[in-house]
């Protein structure tokens, strides 16, 4: 109990900041930190597969894509706009609401809903790695084909999106 | 052990904070950094689930939301960078090209 | 060999695919080439036709029918066409025919349209013609005559507006084009009774149910024959349709033979000759063919006698020479009527031709008043005109003589039949020897009238030209020995022939009466009686004619004025749709429809450009709209 507090209380602290502090680099700092506490929030739930891949695809590529991005385009700190102040108050109540509703919402019904025959806590003890490969290999295989694709066209994207005379 | 409803209070939380980042930054950039912490709040959502419903494809759908950002990461920050090529800045208070 | 009776129509069709397709690069390269093949197809489809006509003949009468199924076309519970080509006495004759002048007509043009920029334009639109009209003629259906029927027009109108940079070529085309649709609409009327009546459109299935479903004279049938009669009328240029035909003149001279004389008006009559089953069975309609049919021939024959235009008058001959046709159907003596096609398919196509050749030599002249004495310069020419003249006139001899006699009897002895007809026929007989031989004085002989510049570039026609003269001059001889009357010691072969694929009901008379040779000589008098006035007016004495016209200036101009049919269906039908059509534009169209398109566009362009102002641009704005959707949604979900 305590951990999951702590966890939490780290990634909504760093979220918070992140999208608060007004320089981009802070920012990706306070994102790093924010997915960091989202990893170990996956190991309370004995998903260790997820934990190292969140860390590793998302802190170690991702992010650092988004550094070297700001870095390169040598961008600095937004500039305060005249119509700033509204834009937040909306922005503020509208977040209130959806906080509301989505708390609602995702706790009705969950009591309801049809369990499985994994038990994922037993499973993270045997190799949580093993189980999730097993299933990836076999009954996903197909979606698994189609992300590679899907990353193949995302690479040829990147590289025509990048050329100098486009 | 923390209840199913934590964790799912917590995920609406950086959902929210996501959210209100999308429209509060005017940097493309920061906009995107806000839309991957919806993704991961999604995602935290996804594992408790897969944790008390004792089913493993909460898990395996969490892998193949993490490959599609990192994808669209890539494409993303190549626009930006394209963006950012031929108009200096990626403020979107400047950006209406599909102004009707 | 029968079962090769599809590639009759498919050789023409062939032609036209390669020359339509290729045929303006390959005409670049050798222009012979495109002439050739088209000729040759046609001329492939003639050796097959004539095969299988022998192969018919060496059979038993009753073994002549035969019907090739290609193809089944529509097919819906029992209705059921199909793509048949029937061959028969009657449509083997009639294939024989139409590829055979046709081929004959393909090769003269090679002369004709020599150099010709449209040169495989042409030649692809001929053998569409062909091969239109070989459809028509081989069908087993109504609903495949149909099709080969509008082909027919199709390609009709294609060449008649052939040189259509001309203002009246194009309106000709149009003119026949429209002008045959009312027939057209005749027929397909005509078509859905008998589908309605027999619940099939085979030739066979009908004209076998025919008796029994219909009552003889009755009124079913009646309207039935007088619809597809209509259409007839429109094809075959009869009374009141025939005006397209004159101004079909406007299309190339070997146009006009293959119209007049192989394809085209040959289909009303035809397509009567096939459905005679059903018209036997209705006396009203075949007595309306007769009268329309004598009325027709004595009509356009007084025409023709006052025009100067030399295709002009050959095209009122034609329609004259139709209307015995008709008349001969008109009286039940079908097989006098196709034997008449088929002798007036030679020497209207030799006249035509020949005509087409003095038309050639003086580049383009058509007008007889400046023409003359050519008899020396065009010997050839001059004596292939003068065999067709003198086969159209009825000569003894010639074919013409033994298909109009035979049909000037029957309409005198036939139960149909009667003393005015047979008056009519027989008058007739002596206008158009009359403006035949006007035609040949004021062309071949007298004074020439031909202007100076062009004297002395007149020469004979090339080869390619002459021997189609050739060919069909010896037809016109030869044609009408298969139907010599028992009178004068022949058989009639060609009545003996044809008479199984006729109603039995109705056996023509052709047996040796004196009666006949009394008939027979007073229409070879009436005649030669013809000639000699033509020869005394234009000939003995080239005043005579003006004078006369002076003396009669009101009748002369009502003839030269073609009655002011044309004028009197401008006022009666023309103007006055063309003002409803411009009435119905402006309120209908203008106010109406354009009204509500402009008003819908207007309303579209309106909204859109009030609904355009939410596009802003600006990408928080989109996310906004998107957030609120989603708390809009998940509030509906909290609410419930």
């Amino acid at each position: 109990m305590p951990l999951f507090f702590v966890l939490a209380a780290i990634s909504v602290i760093s979220g918070l900041l992140m999208i608060t502090s007004r320089n981009p680099v802070t920012s990706v700092i306070w994102m790093i930190l924010s997915l960091m506490g989202v990893a170990g929030i996956f190991l309370t739930l004995g998903a260790e597969f997820l934990a190292i891949i969140q860390v590793l695809v998302y802190a170690g590529a991702i992010l650092v894509l988004f550094l070297f991005i700001i870095m390169l385009l040598n961008l600095r700190a937004e500039l305060v706009a005249s119509h700033t102040l509204p834009q937040k108050v909306v922005a503020a109540i509208l977040g209130a609401v959806l906080l509301y509703e989505v708390v609602v919402v995702s706790s009705t019904g969950v009591e309801e809903s049809v369990k499985g025959t994994v038990d994922v806590a037993k499973v993270a003890v045997q190799g949580n790695s093993e189980a999730v490969a097993r299933l990836l290999f076999s009954d996903f295989l197909f979606p698994f084909e189609i992300v590679s694709v899907l990353l193949l066209v995302a690479i040829v994207g990147a590289i025509i999106l990048g050329r100098k005379e486009f | 052990m923390a209840p199913l409803s934590y964790y799912l209070i917590l995920s609406a939380l950086l959902f929210v904070i996501g959210g209100v980042g999308v429209l509060t930054r005017r940097s493309a950039i920061m906009i995107f950094m806000s839309i991957e912490l919806m993704l991961n709040a999604v995602n935290i959502t996804f594992v408790a689930f897969s944790y008390y419903l004792n089913q493993l494809t909460g898990q395996l759908i969490v892998l193949f939301v993490i490959t599609v950002a990192a994808a669209e990461a890539a494409v993303g920050l190549g626009i930006m960078v394209a963006l950012y090529r031929n108009r200096e800045s990626l403020n979107v208070d400047e950006i209406n090209l599909l102004k009707g | 060999m029968r079962e090769l009776v599809w590639l009759v129509p498919a050789l023409p069709l062939a032609g036209l695919i390669i020359n339509g397709i290729i045929g303006k690069p390959l005409m670049r390269k050798n222009e012979g080439l495109v002439g050739t093949l088209a000729s040759a197809l046609v001329g492939g489809s003639f050796l097959i036709s004539l095969l299988i006509f022998l192969e018919m003949l060496s059979l038993p009468a009753g073994e002549r029918g035969f019907e090739k199924i290609l193809y089944t076309w529509i097919q819906s519970e029992s209705f059921k066409v199909v793509i048949g080509f029937q061959v028969d006495q009657l449509s083997g004759l009639m294939i024989l025919v139409v590829s055979g002048v046709g081929f004959v007509i393909h090769l003269y043009s090679m002369g004709y349209m020599h150099k010709d920029p449209g040169y495989y334009r042409y030649f692809s639109y001929l053998n569409l013609f062909t091969f239109s009209m070989l459809i028509l003629v081989l069908a087993n259906n109504f609903l495949l005559m149909f099709v080969g029927w509008e082909a027919v027009g199709l390609s009709s109108y294609l060449l008649i507006g052939f040189w259509f940079e001309r203002k009246s070529a194009a309106d000709a085309g149009k003119k026949a084009f429209i002008v045959n649709r009312v027939g057209d609409f005749g027929f397909l009327l005509g078509m859905l009774l008998i589908v309605t009546t027999f619940g099939t459109l085979d030739f066979s299935g009908v004209f076998a149910a025919a008796p029994d479903k219909l009552t003889s004279g009755g009124l079913l049938v009646t309207v039935i024959t007088l619809l597809l009669f209509a259409g007839a009328i429109g094809k075959s240029a009869q009374i009141p349709l025939y005006v397209w035909l004159p101004d079909a003149m406007e299309g190339p001279t070997p146009v006009s033979a293959l119209i007049h004389a192989a394809t085209m008006v040959t289909a009303g009559v035809y397509m009567v000759a096939r459905a005679s089953s059903l018209f036997v069975l209705a006396p009203f309609t075949l007595g309306l063919i007769a009268v329309i049919g004598a009325g027709t021939a004595l009509f356009a024959a007084t025409i023709g006698m006052v025009q100067n235009d030399i295709k002009r008058v050959l095209a009122y001959s034609t329609i004259s020479q139709l209307g015995y046709m008709f008349l001969a159907a008109g009286v039940a003596a079908f097989s006098a009527s196709i034997f008449h096609l088929i002798t007036h398919a030679f020497f209207k196509a030799l006249l035509f031709l020949a005509a087409g050749s003095v038309i050639h030599s003086l580049h383009n002249q058509m007008d007889m008043r400046n023409m003359g004495g050519l008899k020396s310069k065009l010997p050839l020419t001059f004596a292939a005109f003068l065999i067709g003249a003198l086969a159209i006139a009825g000569i003894p001899g010639l074919s013409g003589f033994f298909s109009k006699d035979e049909i000037i009897w029957q309409s005198y002895v036939s139960p149909f039949g009667g003393p005015v007809l047979w008056f009519v026929a027989t008058l007739t007989a002596g206008l158009t020897a009359f403006y035949m031989f006007r035609v040949v004085f004021m062309t071949f002989f007298g004074s020439m009238r031909v202007k100076q510049e062009v004297r002395p570039k007149i020469h004979e026609s090339p080869k390619v030209m002459a021997i189609p003269l050739v060919i069909l001059a010896f037809l016109s001889i030869i044609g009408g020995y298969v139907g010599v009357p028992k009178l004068l010691g022949g058989s009639g072969k060609i009545f003996e022939f044809l008479a199984p694929v006729f109603p039995e009901a109705v056996a023509e008379v052709h047996g040796g009466m004196t009666e006949e040779g009394i008939l027979m000589g007073i229409s070879v008098i009436v005649s030669l009686l013809g000639i000699l006035s033509a020869y005394l007016m234009y000939v003995y004495d080239p005043s005579l004619p003006e004078r006369m016209a002076q003396g009669a200036r009101r009748t002369y101009n009502v003839l030269s004025q073609k009655y002011y049919v044309d004028e009197f269906y401008d006022a009666v039908l023309v103007q006055p749709i063309k003002r409803l059509s411009l009435f119905l534009w402006s309120v209908f169209d203008s106010l109406g429809i354009d009204g509500m398109v402009n008003g819908v566009a207007s309303v579209v362009a309106g909204g859109s450009a009030r609904l355009r102002k939410l596009q802003t641009g600006f990408v928080q704005n989109y996310a906004l709209g998107l957030l609120l959707g989603v708390i809009i949604i998940l509030g509906y979900l909290v609410l419930r």
